[in-house]
């Protein structure tokens, strides 16, 4: 599969993540979940509001930067992507750092709204393009958000899932622990599980990530890449120009 | 001249010297509005021991400044060049300890510049509990609901800077100044004790007079002077005015990966004889 190929895919599993949400939010730097935004909007004829940070066209917010964050906190916002430098099996987030604190020998520019919005909205889908051992541990070195929260906490939002470059999981959060659903085509399953740092469950049935079909792919490559391109100019411009990749029929 | 503009000042200078050192000064993030033409008049003269809060995080000027050694403590959300990726200096300000630095999230950054605003101590915060942050943190506070049974919650105090330092598209000679949706520059005008703002063109016109845009105006109570600087934030853009400069952006990040480089980008910079307008 060609990193190109790769990453329509996840473009494309990420919009299905988003089926039946009201209002996707997508945060700085996100350039495949701000192209899966998009496509899901495009999919569901425009019931999908996407608010995607550092936009102008596709951010309706007036109030300042801290809007974002009033509306999670009001349960207006139903999805959201985060990541980080490390993911642990419990969901744990370190966007700040490894090593100690606060001296990090390596050292991530910082937590960004993750300790909150982990918190705030339903539905946050854990994406991370790299799948290693590095990436994936037992345990982070630093919680910027933590993955589970005792019972009585207020928490009406949490982790979905996580989608990597490699498999898709599912995060059981009364567990606290991911259960493996699917992975990508061409991925063995022994390839998984050496690249991740932590334990997790296997689902009875491990399916194949469904590869996007034609009338997907034509929709990443046209109108998704071009609302893109304000943004992205250089992801959706290699997106754009695919000399080498097959063309689905109609698109030039 | 001057009687009729009292609050426009002759130049990024005049503004840089009124920032005291060890001044706790707030600074918007590189998507909002940056006085980039102040921040190399405050390395110009040598500032020193500044406390940078990031509204809420912060990018460029905080890696200059850190660079240049004026910065005692960062307090922000996160420090970073955007695509171009980690801002060098502040990382190895991090790892030699040549920084204190207070970690954050955004919606606490935001919450203390409420609070700072309402003149209240402190304000509560649903979420960030479990964080790390909340360890390192012992000036946030967490508490039990009081209106509520076993609702632990967290507690974050204000924020109040001395200084709010940003660059918007206009001002007017009575020191109103318009940033149209770019409200984290109200906030921290609100919250700061005075707000030194550099603007693109002086408008003829009072701001407030126009119903149509006088709700994106800050107004000149929390104004204490302005200063005329076409292309004041470049290389970082300004919404409606001009893109960020890529290419200017990727040269720093290039010189600046080492300290032999950012010295000399710095040297090149302050040289520069007019501002690249």
């Amino acid at each position: 599969m060609t990193g190109d190929a790769r990453t329509e895919l996840l473009i494309s599993c990420l919009a299905d993540r988003l089926a039946g949400c009201r209002h996707v939010a997508v945060g700085a730097a996100s350039p495949i979940p701000a192209a899966a935004a998009l496509l899901a909007r495009m999919s569901s004829e425009g019931r999908l509001r996407v608010s995607i940070l550092g936009s102008e066209r596709h951010n309706v917010f007036t109030d300042g930067s801290k809007e974002l964050f009033d509306c999670a906190a009001q349960g207006r916002i139903d999805a959201f992507f985060l990541g980080g430098g490390q993911i642990d099996g419990q969901a744990n987030l370190n966007l700040v750092g490894v090593g100690g604190y606060p001296r990090s020998p390596v050292r991530w520019p910082g937590s960004f709204g993750s300790a909150y919005l982990y918190h705030l909205v339903p539905r946050v889908i854990l994406f991370r393009l790299e799948h290693s051992p590095r990436v994936l541990v037992e345990r982070v070195d630093f919680i910027s958000a933590a993955g589970t929260s005792p019972a009585h906490h207020h928490r009406p939002g949490g982790p979905e899932g996580l989608i990597t470059g490699k498999a898709a999981f599912r995060f059981d959060r009364a567990l606290g622990r991911f259960t493996l659903t699917h992975r990508h085509p061409g991925v063995a399953l022994a390839d998984i599980v050496a690249a991740t740092g932590f334990a997790f469950e296997l689902a009875a049935e491990l399916a194949t990530t469904p590869v996007p079909s034609a009338a997907t792919l034509a929709m990443i490559r046209g109108p998704v890449a071009a609302d893109l391109v304000q943004i992205y100019p250089r992801f959706a411009t290699e997106i754009l120009t695919r000399p080498s990749a097959p063309r689905p029929d109609g698109l030039t | 001249m001057v009687e009729h503009l009292p609050k426009v000042a002759d130049s990024c200078a005049a503004l840089a010297a009124r920032i005291e050192d060890g001044a706790r000064l707030a600074l918007a993030p590189d998507y909002s509005g940056c006085a980039m033409a102040v921040i190399r008049a405050l390395i110009q003269r040598d500032a020193r021991d500044l406390h940078l809060v990031g509204v809420p995080q912060l990018g460029l000027q905080a890696d200059l400044l850190i660079g240049a050694g004026c910065v005692a403590s960062v307090e922000a959300a996160a420090v970073s060049l955007g695509e171009q990726g980690a801002a060098p200096c502040f990382t190895r300000a991090v790892q030699s300890g040549a920084i204190m630095l207070k970690d954050s999230t955004c919606p606490v950054i935001h919450a203390g510049l409420q609070a700072a605003e309402k003149g209240v101590p402190f304000l509560p915060l649903r979420g960030i509990l479990g964080s790390d942050l909340v360890r390192h943190r012992p000036d946030w506070r967490v508490i039990d609901n009081p209106f509520a049974e076993h609702d632990p919650i967290l507690l974050v105090p204000a924020i109040r800077a001395d200084v709010a330092l940003f660059h918007a598209a206009r001002g007017d000679a009575a020191g109103n100044v318009w940033i149209g949706v770019r409200r984290e520059l109200m906030l921290m005008a609100h919250a700061a004790t005075s707000s030194l703002v550099t603007v693109e063109r002086l408008a003829e016109q009072d701001l407030l007079a126009d119903d149509q845009i006088a709700a994106g105006v800050i107004p000149d109570l929390y104004i204490d002077a302005l200063a005329l600087a076409p292309k004041g934030a470049w290389p970082v853009g300004l919404r409606g005015a001009y893109p960020a400069d890529q290419a200017a952006l990727a040269a720093y990040a290039a010189a600046a990966a080492k300290p032999a480089g950012f010295a000399r980008y710095l040297t090149d910079w302050l040289a520069l004889p007019d501002w690249p307008a």
